[in-house]
């Protein structure tokens, strides 16, 4: 079945709940100016189930109720995962086979972002969801740089550490902070390396989406959600399987 | 203030131990802060004399004079002495004037001997002084205004953060959240103020996730908040960061405008902002004597450990960082209730008993530290956007709160993680606090933890960690045990780090007359 509505208790019922403010005090105009509005998002009959005046000026709805709109599950587009899931295991196997060296990771908060909750867990031994971080990867070199590092020293370690690959995370942001910090991030390693040997860039953050890579500017884009084992598996399928970027040469 | 105290079975013997471990290895650190100065402290001292305002490119005059006199004289000796005798040459009439004029090019420093310098010593401690009355006076203005509207009537004090980027913006909502049951707001800084060798002039409309800390910003919401005060029959107090390079400046600006709270760890700027390690001790140092002058509760920062490191294996730096904090603020002259010292709710939600090893850890704290108003921080590591799942998890933060008898409540959002906060997470907060305090605010009373269950065992457990850690840190020295990543898992070396070039060794002709001044009255 390609087209569905949301479920409550029966299938096809389309009932969804929602919550929001109005800057309007709580009287019986402001609960009809609630159903108004969720009238106009495809919701009726709509139920306000909870109305509370939030100081003089503002009033809090919760409402329920079916919404007529459809959705075609064929007409979603999402970027499909293009690379196998890899175990720690077979990830250090395919590296020490296809490489016969470690793979060197440096990762960052960037800019002002002083919230290394995203990079750390994707890189600290410990891990995120049940899954061990990479420093846990035998194979993997992890240098985790922490918060504030600003571009040209990122390219410097970068540069120092011989990385093969870059991750850099972005969790607090207001204004687009989080977009211009990663353009200048990718634009400073364009301009260090030639395109060959640069390392893949990889950014990670809640306000991103994998779309936004080209925009970036970075090889790959890791949402919410995402656990070190897929970013781990991403790394091998660039840097061994496929060699998108020849890695770096090590001369020692 | 309700207290959990004794309910542990903690051996004195031990507790005695853990505190004269943490003087121990605070100790050296006093030692190096005094036989250092940095920009900022010297800076500071220009701001309690008065100077204030900024170039026309933003870059405050106390910057632009201090960074002149830096070059013709160097930093070791203090500023005190070069600035007064230039004013005492007849240079300026005044230390704006003569910041202009240093700044410009036409005014050359010097370090006076002698009689000059008697004199130069003497103007300097006269202004620092006057400084130093404003400051006086601003903690008598607060005494009063307790006194006429009085304090929350609960405990733990309610605390709310505003952070709009926007001081015209915040003040609105720092009212709404104070008439909504705020006892306490918290102005959350710009993302990267920390970082920043000058605080920012004016009043500021732009900021990044938060509001710029500058004199102008903390004197409108201070009277707005006094407005405030007056209206509900409560004083509301007002919180910003002394943290970050500028510490020591920003510590005398809110002890000269009248902010009640103030964030200033021990060791955040040098793990989470990477800053150098000296430099922070030393900024750290005189911030918390003008706190303590000021009549400012600090709070320290030991949430953000649980945020990097976890939480269950981590619970013994908490309680050494809090000892360290204690040490440090004590031998700034910080009384008891002044130290909001910090600690979390971050135990991974899925570990089975992590409410019990919540409560023990909690509990822990209340006991070690009776007379202090320990500030509870909320889960924010595992608020996942689920916020049903995380409106339940704030409801168990409160009820460890309430259970053992928190001094400062930071109330969670359950959109933590996922938006800054609408007004109506707040009020739905709010609500969630309201509903634990009231319903469970005085469990305390009936709440033992039998002598040899889980929590009192645990609560033993993180105690006897924290000897073992103080013990190595005696042995390996504070600084040592900072650079290989003890706290936070962050490893920061005291040859590093930023600010460090604003770092001098005092020189025997150093004269400071704010430092002279706080430490004659304590």
């Amino acid at each position: 079945m390609t087209i569905i509505r949301p479920y409550g208790d029966t299938t096809g019922d389309g009932m969804v709940q929602m919550s929001f403010t109005l800057p309007i005090p709580h009287d019986k105009r402001a609960e009809g100016a609630a159903i108004q509005l969720a009238n106009k998002m495809g919701m009726d009959p709509a139920l306000v189930v909870h109305a509370k005046p939030m100081g003089p000026d503002f009033t809090f709805f919760v409402v329920y109720g079916p919404v007529n709109h459809l959705v075609d599950t064929d007409k979603v587009e999402v970027i499909e995962r293009d690379y196998p899931l890899l175990s720690p295991k077979d990830a250090n196997l395919a590296i020490r086979k296809g490489l016969r060296r470690r793979l060197t990771i440096v990762g960052a908060c960037i800019g002002t972002d002083a919230h290394t909750v995203g990079i750390d867990a994707i890189m600290n031994i410990k891990g995120f969801a049940g899954e061990k971080g990479l420093e846990y990867y035998r194979e993997l070199k992890v240098v985790n740089l922490g918060a504030q590092v600003a571009v040209p020293e990122l390219v410097r370690r970068a540069k120092a550490e011989k990385a093969d690959a870059i991750l850099v995370s972005q969790v607090v942001t207001q204004r687009e902070a989080h977009v211009l910090n990663t353009k200048e991030m990718s634009a400073a390693f364009r301009e260090a390396y030639a395109e060959d040997a640069r390392p893949v860039l990889v950014a990670g953050g809640p306000r991103f989406t994998e779309q936004m890579a080209g925009e970036l500017g970075v090889d790959r884009v890791f949402g919410r959600g995402t656990t070190p084992g897929e970013v781990a598996s991403y790394l091998v399928d660039a840097l061994v399987t496929r060699r998108k970027h020849a890695p770096v040469r090590r001369t020692a | 203030m309700t207290r959990a105290v004794k309910k542990l079975d903690l051996d004195p013997v031990t507790v005695r131990k853990v505190r004269s471990l943490a003087r121990k290895a605070g100790r050296p650190i006093v030692t190096i802060a005094k036989q250092h100065t940095t920009v900022s402290v010297e800076r500071a001292v220009l701001r309690l004399a008065g100077l204030a305002g900024a170039d026309t490119e933003g870059i405050p005059w106390v910057n632009r004079l201090a960074d002149t006199v830096r070059a013709d004289v160097g930093l070791e000796h203090g500023l005190a002495l070069p600035v007064w005798d230039a004013l005492l040459r007849g240079e300026a009439e005044d230390l704006s004037v003569l910041a202009q004029k240093a700044a410009s090019g036409s005014v050359t420093f010097r370090l006076p001997e002698g009689r000059d310098a008697v004199r130069a010593q003497a103007a300097a401690r006269k202004a620092a002084a006057a400084g130093m009355k404003k400051v006086d006076g601003r903690r008598r203005e607060r005494d009063r205004m307790i006194k006429k509207h009085g304090d929350p009537e609960q405990r733990p004090w309610i605390y709310l953060i505003v952070a709009t980027g926007d001081i015209y913006e915040d003040i609105p909502q720092a009212q709404a959240a104070a008439r909504a049951g705020a006892d306490i707001i918290a102005v959350i800084r710009s993302t990267g103020q920390s970082l920043l060798d000058y605080v920012p002039e004016g009043a500021t409309r732009e900021g990044f996730a938060g509001t710029y800390a500058t004199q102008e910003n903390f004197r409108l919401m201070r009277a707005a908040l006094d407005e405030s005060s007056r209206e509900l029959g409560r004083y509301i107090r007002l919180t910003n960061y002394a943290s970050g390079l500028c510490m020591p400046e920003i510590a005398t600006l809110a002890g000269l405008q009248r902010l009640d709270m103030m964030l200033n760890d021990s060791m955040y700027g040098i793990l989470f902002r990477d800053i150098n390690p000296i430099r922070t001790f030393v900024d750290q140092r005189f911030s918390r004597q003008i706190h303590a002058r000021a009549g400012i509760i600090i709070n320290t920062g030991e949430d953000n450990y649980l945020t990097t490191a976890d939480a269950v294996d981590a619970a013994h730096t908490v309680t050494v960082s809090q000892l360290l904090n204690e040490y440090f603020a004590k031998e700034a002259g910080l009384e008891d209730w002044q130290l909001g010292l910090g600690h979390a709710f971050e135990i991974t939600p899925e570990i089975p008993d992590s409410f019990r090893m919540e409560l023990a850890h909690a509990m822990l704290a209340r006991q070690l530290f009776p007379d202090a108003p320990l500030k509870w921080m909320p889960p924010t590591r595992h608020m996942t956007g689920d916020v049903f799942r995380g409106y339940l998890l704030d409801g168990f933060f409160n009820l460890v709160g309430a259970m053992t008898g928190q001094g400062i409540l930071l109330v969670g959002m359950m959109t933590e993680a996922v938006v800054t906060p609408w007004i109506s997470d707040r009020d739905l907060a709010l609500q969630n606090v309201r509903y634990v305090m009231g319903a469970a605010g005085n469990l305390h009373d009936d709440f033992h933890p039998a002598p040899d269950g889980f929590i009192a065992q645990r609560a033993r457990q993180v105690l006897g960690e924290s000897v073992e850690l103080l013990e190595r840190i005696v042995d390996e020295g504070l600084l040592n045990a900072i650079g290989d990543g003890t706290f936070g898992l962050m490893k920061r070396p005291q040859d590093a780090g930023r600010g460090l070039d604003g770092v001098a060794r005092r020189s025997s002709q150093y004269y400071n007359p704010a430092i002279e001044l706080l430490e004659e009255a304590q």
